[in-house]
Parts: structure tokens; sequence; C-alpha cells
């Protein structure tokens, strides 16, 4: 699990998107292994005010199999059964952030996944990153240095002239 | 009230209703879904125009409409034509070319007419086999449609991010959509079809506990207006379509008072 960290404006966000084709990419190349799956969510989880569809319907759109209650972390199994548009910011943001790393992705990529997040849904987002997810990757954007530490086995620091390896609390 | 229903001289006009009833409003529920409602206004002009222009040149109403809405919906998709302006424009031109080709020829003006009204009771066999056709297309296409098209909604960088075909499915639903508006403008008139798509919809995303629930529910939705309208305007002697969208605004009225009456519910 990668970590990426660094100041306002450095291309954080901008380098995941150029992973997932949706930025034109000006100089340099980014190569993908063949068949590789992505998994990708936005800093900001998309939410209308009206919208009937329920927890688990959510996670079927997103492409997980079976989404069974006792699967789920603490928390998000009494979401299921609810609609999505009737789920506090932070309850739906966790689900959303689930959707992706539930899913059979290869690589998922969050981008300031903690934005929006109360203290105790935040602690509950990092309890759920910390998951084992079977040898697949992550890479996790965000200025958010403490969650990074913790949840990363690996963490670069974006600078100016380049990336510097960081330390982290999970080695 | 029951001997309006099963009067055999409406058999045919009812049937081919009661089956764009209970379709056009899911297609309208994934109209809504996709923030395109608008769209269904857009495509039911289109038809109705070419549905003239057709006649103008010979070619069967319900070939002319049907050509017309899929052209918009191919074009739709493929100029990835989405928002509001496009399909205003797209209603501008539709209504535009129904006035004058109606002005223009005489048959035109009556189908004209007929579609701005909406006489269900001229509903006959070909608008039958046209509304079960549709019927087999959804019944095939929806279920293979519906996961990616709420993943495009919810994850819409998923289809970009690994190289997937997306257009495939966009253009399926929106032709769907357009196919559904032909036949439903040709049988229930403009406004009708329209209010078909956009009303029970737009009630069931309110109500309806679940996605799966939403569908079914809009299109009980719809088959309950319409029948109520198709009774109400035999009885009372009234045109069909302002019957059918008077009802069902009635039931949104309902729905917004009882909307309103209901406690606020906090999480």
């Amino acid at each position: 699990m990668l970590g990426l960290w660094g100041p306002n404006g450095t291309g954080k966000s901008t380098l995941l998107k150029a992973i997932v084709r949706s930025t034109r990419i000006f100089s340099g190349h980014i190569e993908l292994q063949p068949g590789l799956k992505l998994a990708y969510l936005d800093q900001q989880p998309l939410r209308r005010s009206v919208m009937p569809l329920t927890g688990r319907e959510l996670l079927w759109a997103a492409g997980v199999q079976a989404a069974r209650p006792e699967v789920l972390p603490d928390g998000l199994a009494p979401l299921l059964n609810r609609r999505i548009d009737r789920l506090s910011g932070g309850q739906y943001q966790l689900l959303w952030i689930w959707s992706a790393l539930a899913t059979d992705a290869d690589l998922v990529l969050l981008d300031e996944p903690t934005n929006h997040l109360d203290p105790a849904n935040r602690a509950a987002l990092i309890e759920i990153l910390a998951l084992e997810r079977n040898g697949r990757g992550m890479l996790i954007v965000s200025h958010d240095h403490d969650l990074l530490s913790r949840v990363c086995s690996r963490l670069l620091e974006v600078r100016d002239r380049g990336l510097i390896e960081a330390p982290t609390t999970r080695g | 009230m029951t001997e309006t229903l099963f009067d055999p001289l409406f058999r045919l006009p009812l049937l081919t209703g009661l089956l764009l009833a209970g379709l056009l409003p899911m297609l309208g529920a994934l109209a809504m879904l996709r923030e395109e409602w608008l769209a269904a206004l857009g495509l039911a002009h289109l038809a109705s125009a070419s549905a003239l222009l057709g006649q103008a040149l010979g070619v069967p109403a319900v070939v002319g409409a049907t050509l017309g809405a899929l052209g918009g919906g191919a074009i739709k998709t493929f100029l990835s034509a989405r928002g509001n302006i496009a399909y205003g424009f797209m209603i501008l031109a539709g209504w535009s070319a129904t006035l004058l080709i109606g002005a223009n020829t005489a048959l035109g003006e009556q189908l004209a007419q007929a579609l701005v009204e909406g006489q269900i009771y001229f509903a006959g066999l070909t608008e039958l086999i046209a509304g079960l056709l549709l019927l087999a297309l959804c019944i095939r296409t929806l279920p293979r449609l519906m996961q990616p098209v709420l993943r495009a909604r919810f994850f819409p960088r998923y289809e970009t991010a690994n190289q997937l075909p997306a257009w495939r499915w966009h253009l399926g639903l929106d032709l769907l959509t357009a196919g559904g508006l032909a036949i439903g403008t040709l049988t229930l008139g403009l406004m009708g079809a329209f209010a078909l798509v956009l009303i029970p919809a737009w009630i069931t995303f309110r109500l309806a506990p679940s996605w799966r629930w939403t569908l079914i529910g809009a299109s009980l939705t719809g088959v309950a207006g319409y029948l109520l309208a198709f009774v109400a305007a035999l009885e009372l002697d009234q045109p069909f379509g302002p019957m059918l969208v008077g009802v069902l605004l009635g039931m949104t009225l309902l729905v917004r008072s009882l909307e309103r009456s209901r406690p606020m519910q906090l999480d």
C-alpha cells in the first residue's frame, strides 16, 4: 500500500487522474500492466439529494459480487438496506470507499479519502484501509500525513524536485 | 367503470397504452438517474416531427417516428450531447418542424393535432406490435444495462480507467429510450408520453425503499395513472392526453402533501 503525501498544488491528484486516463499527459509516460483492473475514487463522493439506491445496490453497482453483512467492516452492515440519500455524509463516504475496496480491482486509487470526515468516521476509515486486501495494491493520495503513515506500507513525499521516501509507522 | 375498460372497441388501445404505461416509467427512472429526463421531451418532439415528415413522404407514422427518435438518440450519444442546452435545442427543433410540416400537409395537420392531444383510442394493431417489440427489447437489454448504467452514475471514471467501451451501453439505453418515446408519442400523445417518463419516476424516487422498488413502483404508478385517466377521459368525454397528464399531476400533488406531513427524520 503506497501513500503519496504533499502540500496542495503539487500535482498529487493530477497524477492519479493520469493513471486512470482522465487527464492529458504532457511529458513522461505511465506504464500499466496489461489487464490490470483499476478502481478510482475522486476527492468528492458523488451524491444527489434524492437517490433511491440502498447501500447494497451501491455495492452491486460498483461490482461487489456478494455484499454479505458478515464480510463488511464494523458499522457498514447496518447501512446495506438503507437508502444512500438518507445516510449521513460520513456514512455514505465510508460505504463509497468500501465499494471500491471490495471489488476485484487489482489497484485501488483513493484521492483524499479523509476529506469531510469527522474524527469518528476518520478512525473507522483507518480501520477499513488497514484490512488485508489479499496482496492487491492501493495508492492513496492525501494531505493527512497521520492517516498515510498509519495505513501505508510505503510513503512518498511529493516535493518540487521529485519524490522523497518518508517513514511510516506501519513499516 | 369496468364496462368502459372492457369495451371491445377500446381493447387494442387499452392494451397498447397499458404496455407503454408500464414501460415508459421504467425508462423514465433510468433517465432521471442520469439526470436526463428533459432529453425525453426532446426525443418526443423529434419523434413527433419525424412521424409527420414520414407521413408526408408516404412512410407509416410509426416507422417515421421511430427512425427520427432513434436518430436523435444516436446523435445524442455520439456527440455526447448532454445537458439542458442540448435538450432545449432538440425540443425547439422538433416543435418547429412538427407544426410547420403539419401546417403544410392536410393529413399532417390531423396527425399533428392527434399527437398534441394524445388520442389513444385510435391506437391499433401496429402500435400494439411496436409496444410488444419494445417490451421484448426491454426484457432482453435492461437487465444487462442496469449495472453499467448505475456504475457510470456513481463511479464515472471507471470505464475510462479500465478502457471499457462505455458508449455501447450509453447508446443502448439512449436508443431504447428513443424507441419508447417514439411509440409512446404516437400512442399516448407528446405530453402524455413525456408525463409517463417524468412523473412516476419522480414520485417513486421519493418514496421507494430501493432501486428495485423504484423501477417496480414507477411502473405500477404509470399503470394506475393510465387506467384512471383512460376511464375518466371516456366517462367525461375529454381528450386523453391532457387527462393523463392531469391525473399524474394529481398524484404528484398527493405525494408532495404526504411528504410535507411526514415528520422529518434525523440521522
